[in-house]
């Protein structure tokens, strides 16, 4: 049972197709398991689990962080809901309804609605067409916009809205800086005026002071046209500065997910805890003061996930009953302990959470966080 | 006499288009065990700077018109190639960006980093084995016995960067160059190689120059700070005095311009206009002048040199501290933030 913001309870999860009208964008037990082949026949001898089993719900006009080290499947998860990656199983549930159904028509007009920003502003712009081209692309491929001396003042007004000179309408990408480039991607995708833009890692290219210059206009264009964003990047603190809400994934699964000042003021699963306090702040007291816990060892190969919990073999907390039972992303304690009560809006998939007031290398000492339940 | 100290280096690059600036005047000095941070954007010369000091930049185009590098008194820059050679590796080690291209491919780890040690010391090839086994140790690695004989490609990257830093430390240097060391990592890999990099520096003694964009990695390890731009240091100071009284517009508006985790989403970043200069057209007066939030007439006309503004504080500025108080406060007060 998931409960909604506003009190209300409702079914939701992998087995539930009800349509809920207050998310833009939901994906019930998505999973994405890439076949490895190999051998002469290619005959397939195992999966790369990239996605495995992602229920996530983005309301309309917030942004949602999607945060992960490199290899937890934050990409993929992306590619899979604009359905650029046909999924394993599970659903995308775009405006109440499944999209994963949907003729190549049909796929169009909601591609409208749904765009992406990549993360590479050199890969993702073709060099041989000018920006012109390129912004009005997506208005032909629709076929919106009139004509085309329409379409050219359209792109210009585009151009204009990412703090472009709309004069450079026929330059070539590689005219451009890579912040400018940038722009002109984010010019791209809100060319149909969509309702959801996924932004995958659109600042990681970028020079620090060029960072901010793109930050600030997405939020400058959220205000001003109602967009909705699902924002994928490792920086946690960029993450931190744009969303409303934050979703830490580890190895294709949600670790954890909670509104921002839940998040990064109590996290509660041992991977959010390390991973922020794996971040330096440029505060030479603040770092000298702060106890930093250091995960022992790598990722671990999606191919070939640890059995129960996908955490456990970096996990401080771990113990035995961790290797062998999967935890559920369950609600979890508000600060001020048990009489504080439950946030449903927040939730950790973690059998022993770190509760208020106590280190993450210290092992929990009490039975398996609610397993009651399951 | 301090172990490495670099006067007023300038490293020039001969093209068709003009000569690029791309170092053009620094000065540092670092004492054993002490971490310098360099800090900058891309292209502002923070590399070149460390493979000047390591003469690694190739000659022609390569200049170096003028400045001294001395290390325990010796100047770098008059030393024979052959002499550079033993000093490489075994005195002044450098760890690379990228450890995907930093290794040879083709050659095992513990053949790469005997290598090394075979070069600047006479053991033998099993003794030198050995000691390879052992800094793997030192880094971290697990297994170091079985994965001495492991090609690059059955490393991960963070292993990879370990490996580098084994090499590194191998014959036991006595300044340590990193240039971006973590920039390619995830941040959990990037805490666990920074740490590793303090506890050797506790050990050995060594001095460490940190090269990176991320101000939060200078706050974390450098005793001192120097922020380059467009070639040149424009700020230099004890860490501490860089982060809570920048007294050069360019070091305060990087650090308004990046998301902390602190203070992430209370207040609105402030970004730098514009983009780095191109290094053969620099503008005139201040190279920071068309991005600067506080700029004046002067800085048009005048190009300022770095001066102290505080006691082993500098700073190239024109303005005077007391200056750049009110209109560091104005800007704030404009954008409503506190302090």
């Amino acid at each position: 049972m998931t409960e909604a913001p506003n009190g209300r309870t409702e079914a939701a999860g992998a087995t539930s197709s009800a349509s809920s009208g207050e998310y833009l964008l939901e994906t019930r037990g998505l999973k994405m398991h890439f076949p490895i082949k190999a051998g002469v026949l290619k005959r397939t001898v195992g999966h790369v689990k990239a996605v495995d089993g992602v229920d996530l719900q983005v309301r309309q006009g917030e942004t949602l962080g999607l945060v992960g080290e490199s290899g937890c499947g934050k990409s993929t998860l992306a590619r899979l809901i604009l359905r650029l990656l046909e999924p394993t199983a599970g659903e995308v549930v775009f405006e109440g309804e499944n999209i994963l159904g949907y003729d190549r028509k049909r796929m169009l007009r909601v591609r409208r609605d749904m765009q992406i920003i990549f993360q590479d502003p050199y890969a993702s712009l073709n060099p041989r067409m000018t920006v012109g081209n390129i912004i009005a692309e997506p208005l032909k491929t629709h076929d919106i916009g009139g004509s085309s001396g329409e379409r050219k003042r359209r792109v210009q007004e585009l151009l204009e809205i990412v703090g472009l000179n709309p004069e450079h309408y026929n330059r070539y990408p590689h005219e451009f800086s890579g912040g400018q480039r940038q722009r002109i991607g984010v010019a791209r995708a809100v060319a149909l005026n969509p309702k959801l833009i996924i932004c995958d890692e659109p600042v990681s290219a970028l020079d620090v002071s060029i960072q901010a210059q793109v930050v600030n206009l997405l939020q400058d264009l959220q205000k001003e046209f109602g967009l909705t964003y699902v924002f994928i990047a490792h920086d946690l603190s960029v993450v931190k500065h744009i969303s409303d809400r934050v979703a830490v994934m580890y190895l294709g699964k949600i670790a954890e997910i909670s509104d921002r000042k839940g998040l990064y003021a109590e996290p509660r699963h041992p991977y959010t805890n390390a991973l922020l306090s794996a971040i330096p702040v440029p505060d030479p007291e603040k770092e000298r003061a702060r106890r930093r816990v250091v995960l022992a060892g790598d990722v671990p190969s999606p191919a070939n996930p640890p059995s129960g919990c996908n955490f456990h073999t970096r996990c401080p907390r771990v113990r035995e009953y961790c290797k062998e039972h999967v935890p559920p992303l369950i609600p979890q304690e508000k600060n001020g302990g048990a009489e504080a009560g439950e946030s449903p809006d927040h939730r950790a998939s973690c059998f022993f959470p770190v509760l208020e007031g106590q280190r993450i290398d210290e092992r929990a000492e009490s039975t398996p966080y609610r397993v009651s339940e399951r | 006499m301090a172990m490495l100290e670099v006067n007023d280096l300038k490293t020039h690059f001969k093209t068709q288009d003009g000569t690029v600036k791309a170092v053009d005047g620094v000065s540092f000095s670092l004492e054993p065990g002490e971490t310098l941070g360099i800090v900058g954007e891309s292209g502002s010369g923070k590399s070149v700077t460390a493979l000047s000091l390591m003469q690694l930049n190739p000659k022609p185009p390569v200049e170096y018109p003028e400045g001294e590098i001395l290390f325990e008194g010796q100047d770098l820059l008059k030393a024979s190639e052959s002499r550079m050679q033993k000093i490489r590796g075994n005195d002044i080690a450098m760890i690379f960006q990228d450890p995907m291209t930093s290794l040879n491919p083709v050659f095992t780890v513990g053949d790469q980093i005997t290598e090394a040690i075979r070069i600047h010391q006479q053991v033998s090839k099993g003794e030198a084995k050995k000691r390879a086994v052992q800094v793997l140790k030192d880094v971290g690695i697990a297994n170091p016995e079985r994965r001495v004989d492991e090609y690059p490609h059955q490393y991960s990257g963070g292993m990879r960067q370990r490996a580098m830093i084994a090499m590194g430390l191998s014959c036991n240097p006595k300044v340590l160059i990193a240039d971006e060391p973590t920039t390619a990592l995830d941040v959990t890999i990037q805490a666990q190689i920074l740490e590793l990099m303090v506890d050797l520096q506790e050990k050995y003694g060594t001095a460490i120059v940190m090269i990176t964009h991320d101000l939060g990695v200078v706050a974390q390890l450098a005793d001192k700070v120097m922020v380059m731009y467009a070639g040149r240091a424009v700020e230099q100071g004890p860490t501490d005095d860089v982060f809570y009284d920048p007294m050069m517009p360019y070091t305060w508006s990087l650090l308004r311009s990046i998301p902390r985790l602190d203070t992430a989403g209370e207040v609105r970043l402030l970004p730098i206009k514009g983009t780095p200069p191109s290094l053969i057209f620099l503008p005139e007066g201040c190279n920071f002048n068309p991005r600067c939030p506080f700029v004046k007439d002067e800085c048009h006309r005048i190009d300022p040199a770095l001066e102290g503004k505080k006691p082993g504080h500098a700073a190239a500025c024109i303005l005077s501290p007391e200056e750049l108080e009110n209109k560091k406060h104005r800007v704030d007060e404009e954008l409503g933030v506190e302090g």
